[in-house]
């Protein structure tokens, strides 16, 4: 690459050499070029196919009644009822997952990227990723006998799954969270100690606000990774159809958990010229339920975009 | 963010059929609270049945009914966490002596409360149903009989059009009641071609397998040439065998498999409450292959409360209204009036403590 | 970032630690110790798991093999504990490895595609499906991998025995119903997919626009700018985000349960039924009916796969450490 600047109309030259590098050269970046724009569309061959199947087999099972009903008092092929215990549940738990993660995470990655030195600090790093391979079901397992110590053998409440999940949420948190913090640039933290701006501080105000973009990303991600948890709701929350707004009382239904229960029920018991009978209820519930679960899920994205919007510092 | 969410839509849901016009008025026990179980997922349909039934006779209850399977249900029934359970199994002894402990005075209450044939099912275009002896169902799902045509099948069938096509064996993946009670139908009717003991796991390694019911009837509408076994009341459109009991060829219906239970002797040697049956797969014209599965009880609760939930749970799903239910949300054999009246004795006895 | 327009280097070498700690004082000695201490609860945590996992995991550990295949229902006759986690332990790495081999190439294009192609405008809509996706829960995923990819990849999956048959993954008898690991570890892949992706694209926008912008100017082509600067600079988040990628697929439970007819082989046949089974899907489907030492020898099993995963992250270790670094734009 070098370009003989001697001659009167270099300029051009040089132009002319860097936009015409040598075929080879050019060649390899089209086929790359082709094959990064091949691999996002295979990508979205699954994901599309995946959305499509959701919304087409939910989107006419998700209506007003379905949304703001339980399916208390609903078996069978009765078409009534709906998610809203699931829904309720599934954001009362997820949201205590999330107050008990994301400090305890975002503190975790700010003590391994600004104090972490030493023997804790490697410890906290290994054992972080080793917490990231905890089955899910282990998670569940774990809380319940946690709990159990507590208040007995038959304890099932909402804030077992949140510890639960929280197990399986930490890690997640603090693994990218931390990759997120150790991308801002160490010149930022130096100019905030050079004007006299005490380390806490610098922390807050300084790298958090540089990092809240990929902070949220990391939150939401957690968020994703443990809104779907099914197994370890099962055991740790128990099931009910009926309407439940206390975590610290009683079990919920959430909406992973009814998603697999109504799958696994199969086809209903339709007599003969039985009026009010869907033979194929559970099925249908199921994909309305994934549908709203993928939807709340998508609600919580744009709300941390907007936040993100709002708060990240404007260098980009 | 969560919380605005939940707070702005709690004003808006509700239970369905919240209204107090209902049928209310029905109960006389007029009882309240929460009652939590679980146990056999086989019973989940039928619960859910009941626990409708029940609540909509007592809008102040709420019974909740944990799938988590027989042996947890058993192990939580003995652990005293689920005041009632569902299991596919009775419990042996060393269960009892447990149970017992944990449930004191007047000891366990176990019935067969749900009882549902078993169909085999397979997927074979144009066929509709088959005569397979029990040999022969023995022999295809042990993988000595492996194509459609065999002489076996053949001999039973011989006005069907029956392809070469290989048989493709699904089973349950999961340990589950259904697969136990099939394979103790197939170890006591033909001991010498199964020869497996029967649990709740497939013996047989390298065959086509599928989680629950809903699963083994999805992988086996999938392929062709399939089999597998499963309830009854789910397999949808697959062909249904006509199993032989003797020289004739019984279908599925509920009330033969019922009759299963009813010509089976009691186990003996066991407490008043405790009714656990000994099957008896030959009896003519009846339908050989059932599940049945139990409720399990204490005789005395602690908490009155408690006591009386069970006593009025378990009263109502041996009630007419239950059995009619069960039967038609879940396909289940509604208990003959004879049994009931056998049953409904030891869960009248129900009390609490003291 | 800012680093284009960054500040002249301070007069003297900064010696941070050194320094900031003179200056701890009030808030931030108070600050340091709630970071400590939740670094510290982390370790509690943790060790609360592990200690509960091999208490739980212990009796089934030191039974007699006799015991063992009395009480747990899969366990095969005259075999040592290790022989029976073995074909788990052998399932789950298949399936997680063939995931992450599918996944992360094509997590790192769409990351490219989306931090370095894609026009602008579009890049952060894109982006934003791709976020979207990881939402979605696997029993999401194993709702369609049972009713859309199965039966779409059947034919894919003979044609692949039919003509590469020779080559050991692709061996044995297809199955009809296309319920094998093969179908799994596609599920698997896409499962992970949006996971590295996101990771990834984070890192590869953080490359400092100096690096590309000199790359380009030395009449790089996109591509040799994206190999020279792009990168090297995300090497260590692109093996982060594939080991987050590694440690879902590893214990990734409800798509494997059901889609998988498992097996309990040592079998790289992933066209054929009933080959392997993972140890996270073994867990969930036995567990339920389990009770006495099966349940401490499914809690084995879980042992097992957290022993995995730890020695997994060693090696991802071993291979970030070669460039050890604080990234940031020195």
């Amino acid at each position: 690459m070098s370009a003989d600047t001697s001659t009167l109309d270099a300029t051009e030259r040089t132009r002319a050499l860097l936009t015409t590098a040598e075929p080879r050269r050019r060649r390899t970046d089209r086929i790359m070029a082709a094959l990064i724009w091949f691999a996002f569309l295979l990508a979205m061959v699954p994901l599309v196919s995946l959305l499509w199947t959701v919304l087409f087999n939910g989107a006419g099972r998700v209506t007003i009644d379905f949304l703001s009903y339980s399916m208390r008092g609903i078996f069978g092929g009765d078409p009534g009822g709906g998610i809203y215990h699931a829904v309720m549940g599934t954001l009362i738990i997820t949201g205590c997952a999330t107050l008990i993660s994301v400090p305890i995470g975002i503190l975790v990655a700010i003590y391994l990227v600004e104090y972490g030195r030493g023997p804790l600090a490697r410890a906290v790093t290994f054992f972080v990723d080793v917490m990231t391979g905890i089955p899910s079901i282990v998670a569940g397992l774990f809380a319940v006998s946690l709990f159990t110590i507590f208040f007995g053998a038959g304890a099932r409440f909402g804030i077992i799954g949140a510890v639960a999940l929280s197990v399986l949420m930490i890690p997640v948190v603090v693994r990218s969270c931390e990759e997120m913090l150790k991308l801002v640039p160490n010149e930022l933290r130096e100019a905030s100690y050079a004007l006299g701006v005490p380390k806490w501080l610098t922390i807050i105000r300084v790298v958090l606000r540089t990092a809240v973009a990929g902070l949220t990303t990391s939150v939401l991600l957690a968020i994703a990774r443990v809104i779907g948890e099914t197994a370890p709701l099962l055991v740790a929350v128990g099931v009910t159809d009926s309407i439940n707004f206390d975590p610290s009382e009683g079990r919920m239904m959430t909406l992973p958990v009814f998603i697999y229960r109504q799958y696994s029920q199969g086809l209903a018991t339709c007599r003969e010229g039985q009026a009010n009978c869907v033979a194929d209820i559970a099925i249908q519930n199921a994909w309305g339920a994934a549908l709203t679960l993928i939807v709340i899920v998508m609600l919580l994205n744009v709300a941390g975009r907007l936040v993100n919007r709002w708060f990240a510092p404007k260098t980009r | 963010m969560v919380g605005a969410l939940a707070l702005s839509l709690a004003a808006c849901g509700s239970d369905p059929g919240a209204d107090p016009s209902g049928e209310g008025s029905e109960s006389a026990l007029d009882l309240s609270g929460e009652l939590n179980g679980g146990g056999a997922s086989s019973q989940e349909s039928a619960m859910e049945a009941w626990r409708a039934g029940f609540q909509s006779q007592n809008p102040d209850v709420t019974v909740n009914y944990d799938p988590v399977g027989s042996g947890g249900g058993r192990e939580s029934f003995i652990s005293g966490a689920f005041p009632f359970a569902g299991s596919d199994a009775a419990l042996d002894d060393e269960e009892m002596a447990d149970a017992e402990a944990q449930c004191g005075e007047g000891g366990v209450v176990e019935y067969p409360g749900y009882i549902s044939p078993v169909a085999v099912a397979f997927n074979l275009e144009g066929i509709d149903t088959l005569n397979l002896t029990p040999e022969a169902i023995a022999g295809i799902f042990a993988g000595e009989i492996t194509a459609w045509d065999d002489e076996a099948i053949a001999a039973d069938n011989p006005d069907a059009d029956l392809p070469s096509t290989d048989i493709t064996v699904v089973h349950r993946s999961d340990d589950s009641g259904t697969t136990e009670n099939f394979q103790e139908y197939l170890n006591t009717v033909v001991p010498d071609v199964w020869t497996w003991e029967p649990e709740g796991i497939w013996p047989i390694e390298g065959q086509e397998s599928a989680q629950g019911t809903s699963g083994v009837v999805s992988a086996a509408q999938a392929g062709e040439g399939t089999i597998t076994y499963a309830d009854a009341s789910q397999i949808a459109d697959l062909g249904t065998a006509h199993v032989g009991v003797g020289d004739e060829f019984v279908e599925y219906t509920p009330e033969a498999a019922a009759a299963v239970v009813e010509g089976s002797p009691r186990v003996e040697g066991t407490s008043d409450h405790v009714f656990a049956y000994d099957l008896k797969r030959d009896i003519a014209g009846t339908y050989p292959i059932v599940l049945v599965s139990y409720h399990l009880a204490c005789a005395t609760y602690e908490d009155a409360a408690t006591a009386d939930l069970v006593k009025g749970f378990y009263s109502y799903i041996l009630s007419d209204e239950g059995q009619a239910a069960a039967a038609d949300s879940a396909g289940s054999a509604p208990l003959s009036s004879e049994l009931r009246d056998q049953f409904l004795p030891s869960v009248e006895a129900i009390t609490a403590a003291g | 970032m800012t680093t284009t327009d960054s500040p002249p280097a301070p007069v003297a070498p900064v010696r941070r630690r050194r320094s900031s700690g003179d200056t701890e004082r009030g808030f931030s000695r108070t600050f340091r110790w709630i970071a400590t201490g939740s670094g510290a609860l982390i370790l509690a945590t943790l060790a609360a798991v592990a200690l509960f996992l091999i208490v739980r995991a212990w009796p089934a550990m030191t039974a007699s093999e006799a015991e063992l295949a009395d009480a747990v229902p899969r366990y095969p006759d005259d075999t040592s504990f290790l022989a029976y986690v073995g074909p788990l332990v052998f399932g789950t790495l298949l399936a997680a490895v063939l995931a992450l081999l599918m996944a992360t190439p094509v997590a790192m294009g769409i990351a490219l595609f989306i931090s370095h192609y894609a026009p602008r405008r579009l890049a952060q809509i894109l982006g934003y499906l791709v976020d979207l996706l990881a939402a979605i829960p696997s029993v999401v995923y194993g709702l369609w991998g049972v009713a859309v990819l199965a039966p779409a990849v059947a034919p894919v999956w003979t044609w692949l025995n039919e003509w590469f048959g020779w080559f050991p993954l692709f061996a044995g008898n297809v199955s009809p119903t296309a319920r094998t690991l093969a179908t799994v570890s596609v599920v698997l892949a896409v499962m992970i997919l949006p996971i590295i992706t996101a990771v990834s694209r984070e890192v590869f926008l953080q490359t400092p626009k100096l690096h590309e912008e000199a790359a380009l100017a030395l009449g790089a082509t996109r591509w040799e700018m994206v190999r020279t600067a792009v990168l090297p600079f995300g090497q260590s988040g692109v093996i982060s985000a594939a080991m987050l990628g590694l440690g879902r697929a590893l214990g990734e439970t409800m798509a494997v349960l059901m889609i998988l007819s498992p097996g309990f082989l040592y079998s790289f046949k992933i066209l054929q039924a009933a080959q392997q089974q993972t140890i996270a899907a073994y867990i969930a489907l036995d567990f339920p009916e389990a009770s006495g030492l099966a349940v401490n020898a499914l809690i084995a099993t879980g042992l097992a796969l957290f022993v995995i995963t730890l020695a997994v992250n060693m090696a991802a270790r071993a291979i970030v450490a070669r460039r050890k670094d604080f990234s940031g734009a020195n």
